[in-house]
């Protein structure tokens, strides 16, 4: 399976943040947003990645972008988890069919029934900018998502 | 492979020459029990390459994780004025279980720092800037996690038992 690459369009989603409340990617038309898709809640390189974006909550805002990160796990997983790690944006559950919305941006593993361990930054015209997906057991780190922010804020006040 | 972003300078506290063959750098954080499992690993891997290694260390905490690693990182900067940083620091992981406001200020009695400073500086938030660019160029340099490692400028991606760490350091040593 092929990941979405730079310059193709996000492929729209609608996916459950809570037990009441479904997020689309289109309610977030006119701001970056990054998707972070990974493999499983509370496996130990997951929460690492994801305690470290918790972290760059103030640098993500500086460039009024939006994180999301997606699994294939539940919402009530998804609710515990977050709460474990007081993480402090949203997590969407690709849950029902399972693994649609990884499925569509390429980054499904059918093996495993999990998702690849992979980043999307989209523009504010739904538009894919930048994607890397990872070797499942590392950890991608923060500075692939903040040197497309920065490109991409760069390019809007030109 | 992921690449320092921010050279080493003579603003980071190092142990060993800064001619070694060798640089070691570690972002870290002092309440990550992974740290606290590296920090022995490290100390023997210090004796055992004695010159050839220098070993730079860079404050990376995750707060929202671990309540005292902010502080802590702000009280080893502190202590670096008076010129105790790695005494803070190695005291800092040797009782990292019971890490504390308390203890700090324990530590810092212990090591006979400038106590009144030590707290003003520790009050104000002196360090809070200065630990934050330390986190900042991490994240630019690729850390993903504590503790992250550096070897001569390459993110090491292996893991960090005795055997692999000083095994990959000496593949650098030739």
């Amino acid at each position: 399976m092929n990941a979405l690459k730079a310059g193709m369009i996000a492929p729209e989603f609608t996916l459950a943040a809570t037990p009441d409340q479904k997020v689309s990617l289109s309610e977030f038309r006119g701001r970056p947003v990054v998707l972070a898709f990974y493999p499983a809640d509370w496996s130990p390189v997951c929460g690492d990645q994801l305690g470290l974006y918790n972290e760059l909550k103030g640098e993500f805002d500086r460039y009024n972008a939006t994180l999301i990160g997606i699994s294939v796990d539940g919402i009530w997983c998804h609710l515990a988890f977050a709460k474990d790690r007081k993480y402090h944006f949203p997590l969407l559950s690709d849950f029902e069919p399972k693994g649609a919305t990884a499925k569509a941006y390429g980054v499904y593993r059918e093996k495993d029934g999990e998702s690849e361990r992979a980043l999307f930054v989209i523009d504010g015209d739904g538009a894919i900018r930048w994607s890397y997906v990872s070797p499942v057991g590392i950890n991608p780190g923060a500075d692939g998502i903040l040197r497309e922010l920065e490109a991409l804020g760069k390019t809007r006040s030109k | 492979m992921s690449s320092l972003a921010v050279p080493v300078s003579e603003e980071d506290h190092a142990q060993g020459s800064p001619g070694a063959a060798v640089t070691l750098l570690e972002y870290g954080d002092y309440q990550c029990p992974y740290c606290g499992q590296a920090y022995p690993i490290i100390k023997e891997v210090q004796a055992a390459m004695g010159l050839k290694l220098r070993f730079v260390f860079r404050n990376f905490p995750l707060t929202q994780a671990h309540p005292y690693a902010e502080l802590a990182a702000e009280a080893a900067e502190s202590a670096a004025v008076d010129g105790k940083f790695w005494e803070m620091h190695d005291a800092l992981y040797e009782n990292q279980a019971m890490i504390s406001h308390d203890t700090m200020m324990e530590i810092a009695r212990k090591l006979g720092l400038n106590l009144s400073r030590f707290v003003e500086d520790i009050r104000a938030r002196k360090f809070m800037n200065h630990v934050r660019k330390d986190f900042m160029g991490g994240v630019k340099s690729g850390v993903n996690g504590t503790p992250c490692f550096f070897i001569n400028g390459k993110r090491h991606d292996r893991p960090w038992d005795y055997e692999t760490l000083s095994n990959s350091l000496a593949s650098f040593d030739e």
